[in-house]
């Protein structure tokens, strides 16, 4: 006999396997981690002709006057923590890192104590607005090397790497304007948009970044994706690996 | 016509044990269908709560397989009719008999949120752009499936510390009323402990209004919680626009 209130009864027979959910994100995450961290120590094959890596922009102190290590780690706390404290990624990793929970009316190991977002360190996830700021930023320096990734020296010509970065720079702003915060921001903290300054203007971007943003999840994945390959694909060229292919 | 094994929880909160019924199952039938010809062939005792059989009154929610439904919104043909169909209690509310449990701690939070109340000299006019979002959170048919998925509640029992989806659904439709002039962020943070929630999802997985609980009530008045209390930026605008603080 079981009682009611035993903690099985969340994991009935028939029910799907919760890993099938939980191992992509593991793998995915997992495998950007690794590639990332490995890039941003690295601290070589980040350029070549016009095309400059995500992972390094806007670079910083090239030539090591003030910094001896990669530039890469001097800016890339700013679309890291923009990733860590987006509301998609918590719901992410929280689930396949911290099984809290691991899956939906899946039970969670018993025993630990559970405060949420209410103590330090998650308690800091409140600042993923400071870091839509700070994106403001980063995206300004992308798209201005996604242009620049156009202008060879022989003038204006067509690059795959040309393609890879201006692809790149258009789903990071596609993760970017779909963010929650900015929803908020530009029209979501309002009561009345009828009584707000610019409140039509307000509501009509907010509904549109409100249908951005229920794609919110896929644009996260596929800029993550995105930038990893826009990265790689620098790193393949300026080590000379491959020769870009110019197109025009 | 083919048959189909129910395994069905009977008991109580102290004991209980699922009791297998075999049933004949017919084209279009439901789940709580199903439950009904146990009752009426099989089981005249077994206890289930329902009510409209159309989706509508929120009174038919079990965990049908390990998930939890609106037994009334489940067909049984999309469960393999060669294994037994697992029906148990919501787990996260005690069971009084079978499969009916007791939701009343529900109304005791219901009572903790102030009503509308409508700001002072108001103009009785709304516009379409401005109750946009608050018709949504009106959907909510009170079947407490949220309440029961939610691991805050379900797995870390803060029934004393957290409101539930449920209840911010509710106090999502009043902040962002236009007509409303109450402000329940301060509710929000203390007695309704939104920020034990880690935003992962599954109240609007199971959701049968497919209401988009997460990203369109909870991540807002996340937002809005951060306006008022975590945001230093707007905190000093308040400081210097003499702003009232929000009550805590």
């Amino acid at each position: 006999m079981a009682s009611a209130g035993d903690t099985r009864l969340g994991r009935a027979a028939g029910q799907p396997a919760w890993w099938l959910q939980v191992v992509p994100v593991i793998l995915g995450l997992g495998a950007f981690a690794v590639y990332a961290t490995l890039r941003a120590f690295e601290g070589a094959y980040f350029q070549w002709g016009p095309y400059l890596s995500p992972f390094y922009s806007p670079l910083i102190d090239v030539h090591h006057k003030y910094w001896p290590f990669s530039p890469a780690l001097l800016i890339l706390g700013g679309p890291l923590g923009f990733r860590v404290t987006c509301y998609y990624y918590r719901k992410a990793y929280y689930r396949a890192f911290f099984f809290d929970p691991p899956a939906c009316a899946v039970t969670e190991k018993s025993g630990r104590v559970y405060r949420g977002e209410t103590r330090f360190p998650l308690i800091l996830q409140n600042a993923h607005r400071y870091f839509l700021y700070l994106a403001v930023i980063f995206m300004a320096f992308l798209w201005h090397d996604a242009v620049r990734g156009f202008l060879f020296n022989d003038g204006f010509g067509v690059g795959v790497g040309s393609i890879v970065l201006l692809a790149n720079v258009s789903l990071l702003s596609l993760y970017f304007l779909s963010c929650h915060s900015l929803r908020h921001l530009v029209g979501g903290k309002l009561d009345c948009f009828s009584c707000a300054v610019a409140g039509r203007a307000r509501h009509q971007a907010w509904s549109w970044l409100g249908a951005l943003n229920e794609q919110h999840m896929l644009f996260a994945w596929i800029s993550l994706f995105g930038v990893g390959l826009a990265d790689f694909y620098v790193r393949l060229v300026s080590s000379g690996a491959i020769r870009d292919l110019r197109l025009l | 016509m083919s048959d189909a094994t129910l395994k069905i929880f009977r008991g109580t909160r102290e004991i209980g044990a699922t009791v297998d019924y075999r049933v004949p199952i017919a084209p279009g039938m439901v789940v709580l269908d199903a439950l009904h010809y146990v009752q009426s062939h099989l089981a005249p005792d077994l206890a289930v709560r329902w009510n409209c059989k159309a989706g509508k009154c929120g009174s038919c929610s079990a965990e049908v397989n390990g998930r939890p439904r609106l037994t009334c919104k489940t067909r049984m043909d999309t469960f393999p009719q060669d294994k037994p169909i697992t029906i148990l209690p919501m787990k996260s509310f005690p069971v009084i008999k079978d499969l009916v449990t007791d939701v009343s701690w529900n109304y005791k939070v219901n009572k903790k949120i102030p009503p509308f109340q409508p700001r002072a000299g108001v103009e009785w006019r709304m516009y379409q752009e401005d109750i946009d979002r608050v018709q949504e959170f009106r959907k909510c048919i009170e079947c407490f499936l949220c309440q029961n998925v939610c691991h805050v509640l379900r797995d870390h029992d803060k029934q004393e510390q957290f409101g539930g989806p449920r209840f911010f659904v509710r106090v999502a439709g009043l902040e962002m009323h236009p007509l409303d002039g109450l402000q329940r962020t301060g509710l929000l943070k203390t007695e309704l402990g939104i920020g034990l929630c880690n935003i992962t999802k599954c109240c609007t997985e199971v959701c049968p209004e497919d209401i988009h609980i997460t990203d369109n009530a909870i991540i807002p008045l996340k937002e809005r919680v951060v306006d008022d209390f975590y945001d230093p930026l707007l905190g000093l605008v308040r400081k210097i626009r003499n702003a009232k603080e929000p009550a805590k």
